[in-house]
């Protein structure tokens, strides 16, 4: 990764984590299929609802007929997490138009965050429409297609761990947190080798009793938080 | 067999949750500025997130009880972090990854 933010560099930068979600994309197609959708339904779904891990927890919940609200309910807690992400990433397009910044938002996923808080520690803290903008459609584009491939040779294909893809998003997240580790300027190394330890901990023990999709935001918000305690105490 | 229309309004509602989500801090950071402590916290969120994310699979959830660890996921984290160390590029950190599972699940 450089500090180039142009948009070649962009798709540069966004495609090794293509291949993170082309695999989820086929299988929420297939999932999609088997749990009772049809082809336009599973592509509307990661068109219009886009929200990778909730769209296997919404169609999950239409498979077990359960009513409206609580489908959308749920949806929007296992996303909340994405509140943290967009406060985070607006902060670099306050100067953007308002058009700019919805555009940037609406397409936002935890990927792209990713990609962009790794980005920026190779750009002197600065980002860009079209570097992110860039970004964000490859993603939409490819999650799109992946899903309706997954969708037409769902029947064909059966499951989709067997092929060790849907180890690649977690691959993903490996090294974007690795680059971030190395690279991130503004927090010590300790004290982002000690934050990981926490989150391990917390992750580990709020499993036995806090639901694994709200399980993020929870230890998002308290980690966050000991984390500027500690920081205030000992860095 | 669920109907188009129930489906439709279903994944238009989420696909609305999911927005506002994503878009109202932009629209609302416009007007607010926010404290030098909120974004020591926000500094915090990117680490702590995709650790969160990673360490999500290395468990399974039993409600009530200890998470059980899982074991090819793991172990296929091990090579995946090496390959990180070294290569420090996320196209190799991603096909290490895939062939690390793809191999771990060929034995067990």
């Amino acid at each position: 990764m450089d500090d180039i933010l142009d948009t070649k560099t962009a798709v540069k930068d966004t495609l090794p984590t293509v291949f993170g979600y082309i695999g989820i994309g086929i299988a929420f197609g297939v999932v999609g299929k088997a749990s009772g959708l049809n082809t336009i339904e599973v592509l509307l779904a990661s068109l219009i609802t886009y929200s990778g891990s909730a769209q296997f927890v919404m169609v999950g919940l239409l498979a077990a007929h359960a009513p409206f609200i609580t489908i959308v309910f749920s949806v929007f807690l296992v996303n909340s997490r994405m509140i943290l992400m967009s406060t985070t990433v607006a902060r670099y397009f306050k100067n953007e138009s308002l058009f700019k910044n919805i555009l940037i938002g609406t397409l936002l996923t935890d990927e792209s965050f990713a990609l962009s808080m790794s980005k920026q520690n190779y750009t002197n803290g600065q980002l860009n429409f079209e570097w992110f903008n860039t970004a964000n459609l490859l993603a939409y584009a490819t999650w799109a297609i992946s899903t309706l491939g997954g969708a037409l040779i769902g029947n064909l294909i059966g499951d989709p761990e067997k092929w060790g893809l849907d180890f690649a998003l977690i691959a993903m997240f490996i090294g974007l947190l690795y680059l971030q580790l190395i690279s991130d300027k503004a927090l010590n190394l300790n004290l982002q080798l000690i934050m990981i330890g926490i989150v391990l901990v917390l992750m580990y023990i709020g499993l036995i009793f806090i639901p694994s999709n709200l399980l993020i935001l929870v230890v998002t918000i308290v980690a966050c938080l000991l984390g500027v305690i500690l920081k205030h105490a000992f860095f | 067999m669920l109907s188009f229309n129930f489906v439709l309004m279903t994944i238009v509602g989420c696909g609305l949750a999911t927005w506002l989500s994503r878009v109202l801090p932009f629209w609302v950071l416009r007007k607010v500025k926010l404290s030098p402590r909120v974004i020591e916290f926000l500094s915090f969120v990117p680490i702590v997130i995709m650790s969160a994310l990673w360490f999500e699979n290395l468990f399974h959830q039993h409600l009530g009880h200890l998470p059980t660890i899982d074991f090819p996921n793991l172990i296929a984290s091990v090579p995946t972090v090496f390959s990180a160390i070294i290569s420090k590029s996320l196209l190799v950190i991603v096909i290490v990854g895939i062939i690390s599972l793809a191999v771990v699940r060929y034995f067990i």
